[in-house]
């Protein structure tokens, strides 16, 4: 009974924090970003049910994204030439369908295998509809996109879609349940054996489960959830261009489900949120921002391979037996330094890379002539690198300390 | 007609031929280690760049055979410290890995030698033209890259087949456990295939660099293509990547080369279709047009109808 008023709780307090979003930050470009972040947490989400639980590597996933947004825009241009009369709150409905209709079609044939197979499927199906997008110039509308106006459809409780906000509450009600939606399709019989096929499909298939039929299942709830998200998309900008359904898309929420976390269903909200915010936060400042977005995804493969999701995880162990607090001077002790690397490698980065003599960034002003700026910058990372070298093995030791199991018996089992 | 014939099937074997330069590479690494690697044209890319730089200071000639050397250094460097890591967390997290790599060559080359296209250029003993037939000229660089793409796929064959190492290589791929308890060291093997798989790019990149352009999206253009050779070719043969790689050069120089499209087509069929859909477009398409297209319409078929590749045996 616990659990279950604990999982009411925590999806109560999901849609109260998306409901009260715009109270507390109510600034255009504020909610501006949350309808961004409101669209990438439905398309990182449906993502996650390919790549995390089907185990179905897909570089084309933009291509319901992106044909979800254009039947979107293409519905919201028939209502303003009042040829057609439907309601704007529905118009995510119409990229869900349209991304579940693709996802049948494409799933028909590519669901077959798994792995490598399905992954260059996918590729081929995505550039093929990126570059039939340039082809078929009446459709698509050719470089220039397709544009609507999302303000011609019959008034919903009072909102006319004027402003963003309007839009932003239509958003959460998809979002929400969308989220919710996804989440219980993990609880269904088709999610569990979505997992299953994903970790073994020989054996699924000895218990009597065709794992291609799985894999179909998961296929089209995946490009439906896209195809909502595209929906959105065309709602929020009124506007959808060939750029949305190509690899350029695809790679982006390839790479906020993999930073968030594959396998966890919070992971991709996270991978969403923060990759939303740092274009925001960070595209603003600096020309350099898809570099650093590079290096944080190969990092993230290389030493975080479940995510952030799984990081945060990882310290489940150490909470429940009540040693986290041993772990946080080795983390301060190794987190510090490594700021200070990582800064210092920013700043020089950027110095290198800046077009005026005098370079602001974090308070500091950085010459460009200046070797003194220069040699300051390499001290700081050096000194930064040194020192995180140095204090790793404690951080390991801590580490090992915390998890290590209880000697002593009777904690271990209560807990 | 002729002389469009002619030229068409040149230029792609020229391209068919430079294509063949990368996907053997990517196809090797991939009968060893299972993987694609995506980030293959960018070591192709990285390898046009590095000789341009290069050529800038001590000419084409020195470009031509340091640059192929470093990249393949950075490539074994890759897989050792990067792929090898992630390689214990199964061919999703190498694939994904790869894409990031990709990813992040290209925008680092846009950090370090910005989003223009560079001026590099033919050197000036290959600025003639080798010969004029049917009065159009085919220049002397040209040659030059087909010779040295038939000279590595010649090179690369007898290796592989004939010499020591090629056959420890082969055995490698096929019995690495039986090969590593003979002596020799296998993950070293690897490095070695995956440094010279990627200089072997490198090298693509930098005789392609003058003609098709140096630019930071050349890798992206390229990428997908070879992509869908090896898999045509069927996932790890040699062969079959010539085959491939042939069969796509050519298709896209005589798509390009070719005047006819749909309305000749219903011309000759006698049909007329009304002009008022939405999709109309497609009765005034022709092959020029869908030149770029036919290599992933060709892939999607094969994979469905024969999943393995022309010459691929593997089921994977």
């Amino acid at each position: 009974m616990k659990t279950l008023a604990a999982k009411w709780g925590l999806w109560g307090g999901y849609l109260a924090v998306l409901l009260l979003l715009p109270q507390v930050f109510d600034s255009i470009l504020a909610i501006s970003i949350f309808n961004q972040m409101a669209i990438a947490i439905v398309f990182a989400l449906s993502y996650n049910m390919l790549l995390g639980q089907g185990g179905m590597l897909s570089f084309g996933h933009a291509v319901y994204f992106g044909l979800g947004g254009f039947l979107a825009v293409h519905v919201l241009r028939l209502m303003e030439f009042e040829a057609m009369y439907f309601s704007i709150a529905l118009i995510p409905l119409i990229g869900g369908l349209t991304g579940l209709l693709a996802g049948i079609f494409v799933g028909s044939f590519s669901t077959r295998k798994a792995g490598t197979v399905f992954a260059m499927i996918s590729l081929g199906i995505g550039e093929l509809v990126a570059a039939s997008s340039l082809i078929f110039t009446g459709f698509f509308g050719g470089e220039a996109g397709v544009s609507g106006d999302r303000t011609f459809g019959p008034p919903l409780f009072g909102m006319d879609f004027f402003s963003d906000t309007d839009v932003y509450y239509l958003a959460v009600f998809w979002v929400f349940v969308s989220t919710l939606f996804m989440y219980l399709f993990t609880r269904t019989p088709a999610g569990r054996m979505a997992n299953a096929v994903r970790d073994n499909p020989e054996r699924a298939e000895f218990i009597g489960y065709s794992a291609r039929w799985v894999r179909f299942i998961s296929f089209c709830a995946a490009g439906t959830f896209a195809g909502v998200a595209g929906g959105l998309f065309a709602l929020n900008y009124e506007f959808v261009t060939d750029e949305n359904l190509n690899l350029v898309t695809s790679g982006r929420v390839l790479l906020m489900a993999y930073i968030g976390g594959l396998g966890f269903f919070i992971g991709p909200i996270i991978g969403a949120i923060i990759l939303t915010l740092m274009n925001f936060l960070l595209s603003n400042y600096t020309e350099l921002f898809l570099l650093y977005l590079g290096i944080l995804f190969v990092l993230t493969v290389l030493f975080l391979p479940r995510g952030f999701a799984g990081f945060i995880m990882m310290h489940q162990a150490a909470w429940l037996r009540g040693r986290l607090h041993g772990l946080a001077l080795p983390y301060l002790l190794t987190g510090l330094p490594a700021l200070l690397f990582i800064l210092s490698a920013v700043c020089l980065l950027e110095l290198s890379h800046a077009s005026e003599p005098v370079l602001h960034f974090l308070g500091l002003s950085l010459a460009r002539d200046s070797a003194l700026s220069w040699a300051g910058l390499v001290l700081g990372a050096g000194l930064g690198a040194f020192l995180t070298a140095r204090s790793t093995p404690g951080l390991r030791r801590a580490w090992e300390a915390a998890n290590a199991p209880e000697t002593r018996g009777g904690r271990e089992r209560a807990s | 007609m002729p002389e469009v014939l002619v030229f068409a099937t040149l230029n792609g074997l020229v391209t068919g031929l430079l294509l063949f330069m990368l996907a053997s590479g990517l196809t090797v690494i991939f009968s060893m280690m299972g993987v694609l690697n995506f980030a293959h044209a960018s070591f192709y890319m990285l390898g046009a760049y590095f000789a341009y730089s290069i050529s800038l200071y001590f000419g084409y000639w020195t470009g031509l055979i340091l640059a192929p050397l470093i990249v393949g250094v950075l490539g074994a460097l890759v897989e050792r410290y990067g792929l090898r890591r992630v390689h214990q967390h199964g061919h999703v997290a190498e694939l994904v890995f790869t894409f990031g790599l990709a990813f992040l060559i290209e925008e680092a080359v846009q950090f370090f030698w910005g989003q223009d296209t560079k001026n590099y250029q033919t050197p000036d003993l290959l600025d003639f033209p080798l010969f004029t037939l049917f009065g159009q000229e085919f220049s002397a660089y040209r040659g030059f890259m087909l010779t040295i793409s038939i000279g590595i796929f010649i090179g690369l064959y007898q290796v592989l087949t004939r010499s020591r190492v090629g056959l420890i290589i082969q055995a490698a791929i096929s019995h690495p456990h039986m090969v590593a308890n003979l002596g020799h060291n296998v993950p070293l093997i690897f490095t070695a295939v995956f440094g010279v798989g990627t200089a072997l790019a490198g090298l693509a990149g930098v005789i392609a660099g003058p003609v098709l352009t140096t630019f930071p999206g050349m890798a992206l253009v390229l990428g997908s293509i070879v992509f869908v050779i090896v898999v045509i070719g069927g996932l790890g043969s040699l062969p079959g990547a010539l085959i491939a790689s042939l069969l796509i050069g050519l298709l896209q120089s005589y798509a390009i080369a070719a005047n006819v499209g749909m309305p000749e087509l219903l011309e000759l069929l006698g049909l007329e279709f009304p002009r008022s859909h939405p999709l109309d477009d497609l009765w005034t398409l022709n092959l020029a047009q869908i030149a770029p297209v036919l290599p992933f319409l060709l892939l999607v078929l094969v994979l469905i109808f024969r999943p393995t590749g022309l010459m691929g045996k593997r089921e994977q």
